[in-house]
């Protein structure tokens, strides 16, 4: 095999690339340990904005609302677009398939305050009490379409003649799915459930629209502190955050090696 | 009768471990065959990719499809095997028409040509996935996956995933996984086509004794000729979705029925011309190229004067001045003047290219029956090519 | 009928659930979107004027026909402050998708350069920002960018300023943040496309003579222009409606739309206002997104 060569160009812009994207995040870790209240002066390694973290309530009340937002519509949304994959990749044409891929795709790239905007009005109309079940709505509208990506680029790479061998020895076509088709596609329904939680995790604006009064997820509270400038238990915080995702991040990866290991490529993302 | 009851007849065949060997003939008229294709025809759009075709095949053959890629084989195989639906025709299985029936409800199996075999399985597990399917008991489904490991010679690999098994490995997989069920007709896709060429040589031998031991009807499809004629004990060929000719490997290799089966199947030399006499069971053909051949009469009469002189490249053979005169019973061999215009060493064989004086050329291969060749020619050198007329074959143009 | 179609039926029925969510919570939204933005506004609670009750029967529907109003999309029109905000998010997601591609395409090629198991390491990398929360990535930076910042304290402390420089609130920390958080969105389909290459393809460029710009220019650049289109409108698309972003870096004088969006929303309480903007920046929309999705289809089918 042919075998490239890497320049010294090809390095640097690299190494430059990644210390750009990882730098940002390493100083806003170490600075989360800093024991001055000044963010800007060192005063030591301290644990203290963590232990200020804990005693503050709505922090930790817009926290549990995020995971619980988070779980719920990550698990409807895993179901819901891995159906949409499976219709789009698997159902050949039929009616009205444009317009469900058109709206399936739509919201990776929409601009989020129309998202935002378009549901609350909904649920101003619907007369719904805004909370934890219209954000967890909202969330799975947005996600589900990251998760039916995922699904299908896998299913698209699936081996067809693997569910024709599994009808030739014997399955109808809901048996082929469930013996082997679902199997091969698991790391990447479980990578799609793990994408869809962290970007609910994160989303502020879409939240901000369609969450009521008193039931502020943890990006609304982190972005209303923000707002009236750096503070230290924002930056702990912001630690814990990137840490839990990182542990999601290897949990995913070992997934996805699972799968490797299983002959089939990894799951993207 | 359902599945399980079909299959259990079926072993008790196999146990009884009778079976017709694999040279068998067509079947007779009058029998009904195992597997009938009739007039089926398949499009994709407006391309027809099978365009009426008929096939009787016997219980216990071993068929080989074979042609160009593209020729509609593999669609008719996935006809056989149900993922296809024919528009036209009809395919009948023990009398019974099954070209509506869906794959899984067929008693007819396929071994894919990537193998298919399913990656998150083991060994053990991708054989008996039909096995389940079929509601067996579980101490039967392991025994029958046991006898199925040892039939190709699998044991202590049960446990592997297919992704730690070699091309070899997988391929006896995807053969014990299509065998497990012991179906009517095990259709093969290429199936060798994925090993290297050692390999092939000698999974061809296996899969023939295979066959030969089972009773089972096999039809493989191959674009590869020298893989059908030792496999196979019939050959059907086909070409733009159209089945040219049925025969034995012997009968397409001497008695092909085109000019396109006889350069499709092996090398041949061709000239074309007119026949200007026929006296005694010889005619006496005034080619374009070659001057006037006389060759045997075919057994079915010639209608056109137009036709053309075919002659296999093994059966031209070259000498300096021309056979001996003894070696000729009679004055009608036919003897061709030229210069070596290409010499081409292959071990077994030679093979020569001649530039006749018309400026065509012909082709002789020479076995090389002794290590050191006194009968070698070299590039320019005048030789006298000659052949029988009963070497000769006479196709219509 | 073939193998593919006796799959295709019974997974055509699993498009019935998400497809009936799809049109209950993305599709009919934008029924009320566009209803409000010709509505009037009101100090009440919501705060606009239900546009028809269908309880009132026909009279009250035709009352109600006639009192659609096209004011707000006239507002939009004649007021300075939407217009220049919709100018300004196009300059700035224009502006923002060129350093982008400019930034992330060395990137990516020095990825597809890298032996085989350092490209899956390098592009792991890549992803985790992507999973990391895109505030807390804004946040890191106004701690670096901040009056007593670090930036400034290295700056300082080397003596290459005299007085700490204003970054927060500028156009540069906007454009910063922007390229920051959508590098990823640029570099992966970048990369997916310069991976998939053959080597062969630039060493016979290179064999005919080509010098190493010229394969770079004449046949790297032209077969990664697919990748280049995707990346361009995975970031232009959703940076034209960024709100954070711009509301947390730039300065107040002048608003993207998805900020004006924003403040007619929240500040104001004007909901038809902000419904129009939102129809508005919809239609600005329209081409890129109509294009990406046959970038998107077109990808799939080929996958296949």
């Amino acid at each position: 095999m042919a075998r490239r060569r890497v320049s010294s160009f090809n390095i640097a812009s690299l190494a430059l690339g990644l210390a750009f994207l990882y730098l940002p995040i390493v100083i806003l870790v170490i600075y989360s340990f800093n024991a001055s209240r000044l963010v800007t002066v060192w005063g030591g390694w301290s644990l203290r904005w963590y232990a200020e973290l804990f005693n503050d309530d709505a922090m930790i009340e817009a926290a549990w609302m995020s995971l619980r937002v988070a779980g719920a519509s990550a698990t409807i949304a895993t179901v819901l677009g891995t159906l949409a994959a499976v219709a789009l990749s698997r159902g050949e044409r039929f009616r009205g398939r444009t317009l469900f891929s058109g709206m399936l795709y739509a919201p990776l790239v929409m601009p989020e305050v129309i998202t935002g905007l378009s549901l609350l009005l909904l649920f101003v109309a619907l007369n719904a009490e805004r909370g934890f079940w219209t954000v967890t709505i909202a969330h799975t509208t947005l996600t589900m379409c990251f998760v039916a990506v995922v699904v299908q680029s896998r299913l698209a790479s699936l081996d067809r003649s693997l569910e024709e061998a599994a009808m030739d020895l014997g399955c109808d076509p809901a048996r082929a799915f469930l013996a082997v088709t679902l199997p091969l596609i698991a790391p990447a329904i479980a990578a799609g459930w793990m994408l869809a939680f962290t970007i609910s995790l994160d989303d502020l604006v879409i939240a901000s629209f369609t969450t009521g009064p008193g039931s502020a997820t943890l990006p609304i509270r982190i972005y209303s502190e923000v707002r009236l400038g750096v503070k230290p238990e924002i930056n702990a915080i912001s630690t814990l955050i990137v840490g839990f995702i990182a542990v999601i991040i290897v949990v995913a990866s070992l997934a996805s090696k699972l799968s490797s290991a299983q002959g089939e490529n990894a799951a993207p993302l | 009768m359902g599945l399980a009851g079909k299959m259990a007849e079926e072993s008790s065949r196999i146990d009884a471990g009778a079976g017709p060997g694999p040279r068998q003939a067509a079947p007779a008229d009058g029998d009904v065959p195992l597997l009938r294709i009739d007039k089926v025809a398949k499009k994709f759009g407006t391309f027809r990719a099978v365009d009426g075709v008929s096939l009787d095949i016997a219980a216990g053959e071993f068929f080989a499809l074979l042609g160009p890629s593209g020729c509609g084989k593999t669609t008719l195989l996935r006809m056989l095997a149900g993922f296809e639906t024919p528009d036209e025709g009809r395919i009948l299985l023990g009398g019974r028409d099954i070209a509506q029936v869906l794959p899984h409800e067929r008693p007819i199996n396929m071994m894919f040509q990537n193998y298919a075999l399913f990656p998150h399985l083991s060994v053990r597990d991708n054989i008996a996935f039909g096995l389940k399917r079929a509601g067996m008991a579980r101490g039967e489904i392991a025994a029958r996956v046991a006898e199925m490991v040892a039939l190709v010679k699998l044991d202590g690999l049960e446990k592997r995933k297919p992704d730690q098994l070699s091309g070899g490995q997988k391929q006896r997989v995807a053969l014990a996984r299509s065998l497990a069920r012991r179906p009517q007709v095990l259709l093969l896709d290429e199936p060798l086509a994925a090993l290297d060429k050692k390999l092939r040589e000698s999974t061809q031998g296996e899969l023939m004794e295979l066959q030969r031991r089972l009773g089972m009807t096999f039809i493989v499809v191959t674009h590869d000729q020298e893989e059908a004629m030792t496999m196979a004990s019939r050959i059907g060929v086909m070409d733009s979705g159209r089945l040219e000719q049925v025969a034995t490997p012997h009968e397409l290799y001497e008695a092909p029925n085109s000019r396109w089966i006889a350069g499709f199947v092996g090398d041949v030399n061709l000239f074309d011309g007119e026949i200007t006499s026929r006296d005694n069971h010889r005619l006496t053909i005034a080619t374009r190229d070659a001057g006037t051949l006389v060759v045997a009469e075919p057994r079915n009469p010639v209608t056109k004067p137009n036709v053309s002189v075919a002659i296999r490249p093994e059966k031209v053979k070259l000498s300096l001045r021309g056979p001996a005169t003894d070696a000729i019973n009679g004055s009608s061999i036919n003897r061709l003047d030229g210069v070596v215009a290409e010499v081409c060493y292959l071990g077994g064989s030679t093979n020569y290219k001649l530039k006749l004086d018309s400026g065509s050329h012909l082709r002789s291969s020479i076995a090389n029956t002794a290590r050191i060749d006194i009968d070698a020619y070299g590039v320019n050198q005048h030789v006298v090519a000659w052949f029988a007329p009963d070497d000769c074959l006479v196709l219509e143009q | 009928m073939s193998a593919r179609r006796i799959f295709a039926r019974p997974a055509r029925l699993a498009a019935i659930a998400p497809y009936l969510w799809l049109l209950l919570f993305f599709l009919v939204p934008f029924g009320f979107v566009l209803k409000i933005s010709l509505s009037q506004t009101a100090i009440a609670q919501p705060p606009y004027t239900p546009l028809f009750d269908l309880g009132g029967g026909w009279t009250e529907i035709r009352s109600a026909f006639a009192a659609l109003s096209l004011d707000n999309f006239k507002l939009l029109v004649s007021d300075d402050l939407y217009v220049l905000s919709y100018v300004r998010s196009l300059y700035v997601a224009v502006a923002s998708t060129f350093m982008l591609l400019l930034i992330g395409y060395p990137i990516a090629y020095g990825m597809a350069r890298l032996p085989r198991r350092w490209q899956a390491v390098a592009m792991v990398l890549v992803i985790v920002p992507f999973w990391t929360s895109f505030l807390i990535r804004i946040y890191a930076w106004i701690n670096i960018l901040q009056h007593d910042g670090l930036l400034n304290q290295i700056l300082l402390a080397l003596r290459l300023v005299p007085s700490p420089v204003v970054w927060l609130s500028t156009d540069s920390a906007m454009y910063l943040g922007i390229v920051y958080s959508y590098l990823p969105f640029m570099i992966l389909p970048l990369y997916a496309t310069l991976a998939r290459m053959e080597p062969a393809i630039e060493e016979a460029a290179a064999d005919l003579g080509a010098a190493p710009w010229q394969v770079f220019w004449l046949v790297t650049f032209p077969l990664s222009l697919p990748g280049v289109a995707a990346g361009a409108l995975l970031c232009f698309i959703p940076i034209i409606g960024e709100f954070v972003i711009p509301d947390l870096l730039a300065g107040s004088n002048a608003l993207m739309i998805g900020q004006t969006l924003w403040l007619e929303f929240f500040t104001n309480k004007d909901w038809p206002v902000a419904s129009a903007t939102a129809i508005v920046l919809l239609i600005v929309l329209l081409v890129p997104l109509l294009l990406y999705e046959r970038l998107q289809r077109r990808q799939l089918e080929e996958a296949r």
